[in-house]
């Protein structure tokens, strides 16, 4: 393999491991903020037991989302240099805004949140659980500002002096139509991801023969919390996810061909069918069998069941015309490779509806007492705090996947990106090390995540947390 | 003054930054093994403990320092960063995994009730503090020096290169500043036998340092300075001479002030012998990287300039709180016994 393909593995592989931390980050920083809300203001011991359960776990997962995040700012310049100097101007700012605006946010207010338990005010310790949130919100909004930017260029000039892209409206990249869409999207996903672990956690602990029985009703209660997090996540996914649907065939017609792996246009007025099963050649040219349902991608591509949606191959012959010749922008083939974006996207789909209907069984079962003691109930349970997790992986693998061979969308090819200088003994040594490193510290991860489930809530120790009731050489409640 | 000249400044002070707050969680770190060996005075388990609740609370928001300087450095100087970290692939690649060990070391030694466990990520926090000072010392080095850089702004030195006596030496030294400075760090925030011993260790360690320091300076300023890098560097190896002699009369505050302004100033002192400059080439000068032709568009560094002033002083203030909340020191009866989750107890099985 040469260094392009390592380096292309490399950022793969680190950035789908990334992304498994952060949307539980995201998602449980603000279960764990209304957990302690919740406590605040009714001061019921049973959530503060949950907030500090599902605190601990947070801190946890945490970790391992910060140092991975740090090898993602800067494999941009080891791997990906002809990049960086190509779109540095534009990239380069959101995410340094991204590490001003969110990561000082995050970090410091994580701080005061794990060692302020009695030593800073209640209202405060509360506060900070609420602006870590705000904060992961605001670094999924910058970062997800400069991945837009690369699925759809908005906002600067081409400059042939220069020889790079050069930002001239930073509004318009802030408030690209592909952002816009996408920011409520993964929002809404990583909300989801935390209410499954949420839910798959407390509805194991309903269920298993050792929870004492008198911490059962505060099982319950963070379960049907989960439970309404997926529901109302979902309901956003779906809603937005549809109206992403619409963007990305305006801007990046070939995607959502690849996404129904549609080989030919459908012209308007006829009305493309959605594709259930595909069956096409391996290479990606021809359709072989295909079982659908009449025009229900015309609807999710353009909002009417007549419109007319383009096909791969002439995409192909289109995009050949217009950008082969250039050195940047010239490729032999315009086609991602479609077995991966078709599946990815209906596996995406797929995990996040089966999430979804998990959930809607579980309350259920807690409101109205369905029946739900089936083993297959239990093994669900357990799923459903992976579902919406992969469905994550999923989405990205398949926006990532979709958009090649571009690196950004018809300015840059991803062949084009990568660094001159770097040799494919240095990036081979990386990408195998990192990946050996990531796969042991997934082993350990997962094992303190089990210990510390299988452990439960501690019980209440009735002490206060008020920092005036605290002398000052009282043990600290949290540290290291 | 330009607007890129701004940044170079902006880009110095989040280094500089870094340096100062992150040099003495490093120095915590790489001390593990020496302070945190138990006596009859305190256990070695509790003794790490405390040295590590001094740092808790902060060490994650030092590590940003670094995070907003590359992304700084990207937005700012965009072929600053691609030269930088393509050319400089290996050491980074070690810094990044060092600190993920590092960081991981923090928040996951305590999680599990066994001494082996302990153990290992122990070694993880030493190895992660000690390693990332000394090639970002060798780094530094190489930047102000100049490295092989080519016509088309690619960096054509291989790993080994970078490893020369000067940039060696310049490991050294910024160990050393980090160790003193993290054991002038203890000394201030920690009651009881940690408190004494680092304090005698800062002023051993920070003489070996200083001599070592005013050489390393020396070689740079007289290769690349100018009269104001030479003013600053002076008044870097002053605050470390001045430190040392505070910390020896008993003024933790003072001299770990002492220690603070050391690095900052040895740190600046490169900036300003590197600027022009962002990157000089030893190939040849006409293909260094300076602030000119390395930078982004005006306007990319007038957005960053707003976004800058108003935010930097924010992100000032709240660092300063949690500072103040804090400040108090940290003592051997302020550790809790431990809360990690061992093996299950037998009778709930
Ligand atoms: C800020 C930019 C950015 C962001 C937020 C993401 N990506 Fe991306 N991605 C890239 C910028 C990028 C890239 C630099 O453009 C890559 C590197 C190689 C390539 O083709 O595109 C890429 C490639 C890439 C690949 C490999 C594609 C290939 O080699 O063909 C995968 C699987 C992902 N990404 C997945 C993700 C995931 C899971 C993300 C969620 C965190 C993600 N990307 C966010
Ligand atoms: C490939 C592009 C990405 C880069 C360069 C990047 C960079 C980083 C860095 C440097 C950190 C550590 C911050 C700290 O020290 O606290 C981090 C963490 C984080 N990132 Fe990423 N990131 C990327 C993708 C994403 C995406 C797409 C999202 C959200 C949609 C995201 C959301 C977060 C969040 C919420 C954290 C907090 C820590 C955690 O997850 O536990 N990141 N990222
Ligand atoms: C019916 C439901 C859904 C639809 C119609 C939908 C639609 C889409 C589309 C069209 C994209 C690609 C956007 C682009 O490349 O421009 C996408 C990406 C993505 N999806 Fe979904 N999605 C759905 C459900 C889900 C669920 C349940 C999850 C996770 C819990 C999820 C997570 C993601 C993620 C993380 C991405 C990548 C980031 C992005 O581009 O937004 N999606 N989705």
């Amino acid at each position: 393999m040469e260094a392009l393909e390592l380096a292309r593995w490399q950022f793969g592989i680190t950035t789908v491991y990334h992304y498994f931390f952060v949307p539980i980050t995201i998602g449980l920083s603000l279960l764990v903020a209304i957990l302690q809300t919740l406590w605040m203001r009714t001061r019921n011991p049973e959530w503060l037991r949950l907030t500090k359960f599902f605190g601990k776990l947070f801190t946890i997962n945490f970790a391992l989302g910060l140092v991975t995040g740090i090898v993602q700012e800067f494999q941009f310049g080891m791997n990906w240099s002809d990049y960086s100097r190509f779109v540095g101007d534009i990239f380069g700012a959101p995410l340094a805004i991204e590490a001003l605006l969110a990561f000082f946010l995050e970090s410091t207010f994580l701080g005061l949140w794990i060692f302020g338990w009695g030593r800073i005010p209640e209202l405060l310790h509360a506060s900070c659980m609420w602006i870590v949130h705000i904060g992961t919100v605001l670094s999924a909004y910058f970062i997800l500002a400069a991945n837009s930017f690369m699925q759809h260029p908005v906002g600067f000039v081409n400059n042939p002096e220069t020889g790079r892209a050069e930002l001239t409206d930073f509004w318009a990249v802030l408030t690209n139509p592909v952002q816009l869409v996408t920011f409520p999207h993964v929002l809404a996903a990583a909300w989801m991801t935390g209410g499954g672990f949420m839910l798959a956690i407390a509805l194991w602990h309903v269920w298993r023969a050792r929870t004492p029985a008198s911490d059962r009703r505060m099982y319950r209660r963070a379960a049907a919390i989960g439970a309404v997090t997926i529901l109302v996540g979902g309901l956003g996914t779906v809603i937005s996810g549809d109206l992403q649907g619409k963007v990305m065939t305006e801007v990046q017609p070939m995607k959502m061909a690849a996404a129904e792996a549609l080989y030919d246009s459908v012209p308007e007025g006829e009305g493309a069918p959605f594709s259930i099963i595909t069956v096409g050649t391996l290479d990606g040219h021809e359709e072989v069998w295909a079982l659908t349902v009449p025009k229900l991608l015309s609807y999710l591509s353009t909002g009417t069941f007549e419109g007319g949606v383009e096909g791969i191959n002439d995409l192909q012959a289109e995009y050949t015309l217009t950008y082969a010749g250039h050195e940047l922008t010239e490729a032999e083939n315009y086609r991602p490779v479609v077995p991966v974006t078709y599946w990815t996207f209906r596996l995406m789909m797929g995990f996040g509806f089966a999430a979804m209907g998990i959930a809607a069984a579980a309350l259920l079962w807690l409101w109205r007492g369905w029946d739900m003691r089936h083993r297959l109930w239990h093994w669900a349970a357990v799923a459903v705090a992976f579902l919406p997790l992969l469905a994550n992986s999923w989405g990205w693998i398949f926006t990532e996947m979709g958009r090649q061979p571009w690196l950004v969308f018809g300015l840059m090819t991803t062949r084009t990106g990568v660094s001159p200088g770097t040799t494919t003994a240095e990036v081979l040594t990386s990408m195998v090390l990192f990946t050996l490193l990531y796969g042991v510290l997934a082993v350990i991860e997962v094992g303190l995540i089990l210990r510390y489930t299988r452990a439960g809530a501690e019980p209440y120790d009735g002490k206060s947390l008020d920092p005036a009731d605290r002398t000052d050489d009282q043990p600290f409640v949290f540290t290291y | 003054m330009e607007l890129s000249t701004v940044w170079f400044v902006l880009i110095a002070v989040l280094w500089v930054g870094y340096f100062v707050l992150e040099g003495f969680d490093f120095g915590v770190g790489a001390l593990f093994p020496v302070l945190g060996k138990g006596d009859e005075a305190m256990d070695g388990e509790t003794r790490k403990r405390v040295m590590l609740s001094t740092i808790g609370p902060v060490w994650d928001g030092n590590e940003v320092w670094l995070i907003t300087a590359g992304g700084a450095m990207f937005a700012a100087f965009p072929h600053w960063y691609a030269t930088l970290f393509s050319g400089f692939y290996l050491p980074l690649f070690l810094i990044l995994v060092a600190l993920i060990l590092r960081a991981l070391g923090f928040d996951y030694r305590g999680k599990v009730d066994s001494a082996v466990w302990r153990r290992r990520w122990d070694l993880c926090i030493v190895a992660g503090s000690v390693v990332p000072a000394v090639l970002w010392g060798i780094a530094f080095t190489n930047i102000v020096r100049g490295v092989p850089i080519d016509a088309s702004m690619e960096y054509t030195g291989g790993f080994l290169s970078l490893l020369n006596p000067v940039a060696l030496l310049g490991g050294v030294v910024l160990l050393g500043l980090s160790v003193t400075h993290g054991a002038m760090f203890l000394a201030l925030k920690t009651d009881g036998p940690i408190r004494h011993e680092a304090r005698a260790l800062a002023v051993r360690v920070g003489g070996v340092t200083a001599v070592l320091a005013a050489v390393w300076l020396a070689i740079i300023h007289r290769d690349t300075g100018t009269a104001l890098s030479w003013l600053v560097a002076g008044l870097a190896a002053a605050a470390l001479g001045g430190s040392l002699v505070l910390a020896r009369r008993g003024a933790e505050g003072w001299a770990f002030t002492g220690t603070f302004a050391a690095i900052g100033l040895a740190v600046a002192s490169l900036f300003f012998a590197l600027f022009p400059d962002v990157m000089p080439s030893s190939t040849d000068p006409a293909f260094s990287l300076t602030t000119t032709n390395a930078s982004s568009t005006d306007y990319t560094l007038l957005i960053m300039t707003w976004v800058a002033a108003f935010f930097v002083p924010v992100v000032l203030a709240y660092t300063a709180f949690t500072y103040w909340t804090f400040r108090k020191r940290v003592s051997g009866h302020h550790i809790p016994t431990p809360q990690a989750v061992g093996e299950e107890p037998a009778h709930t099985r």
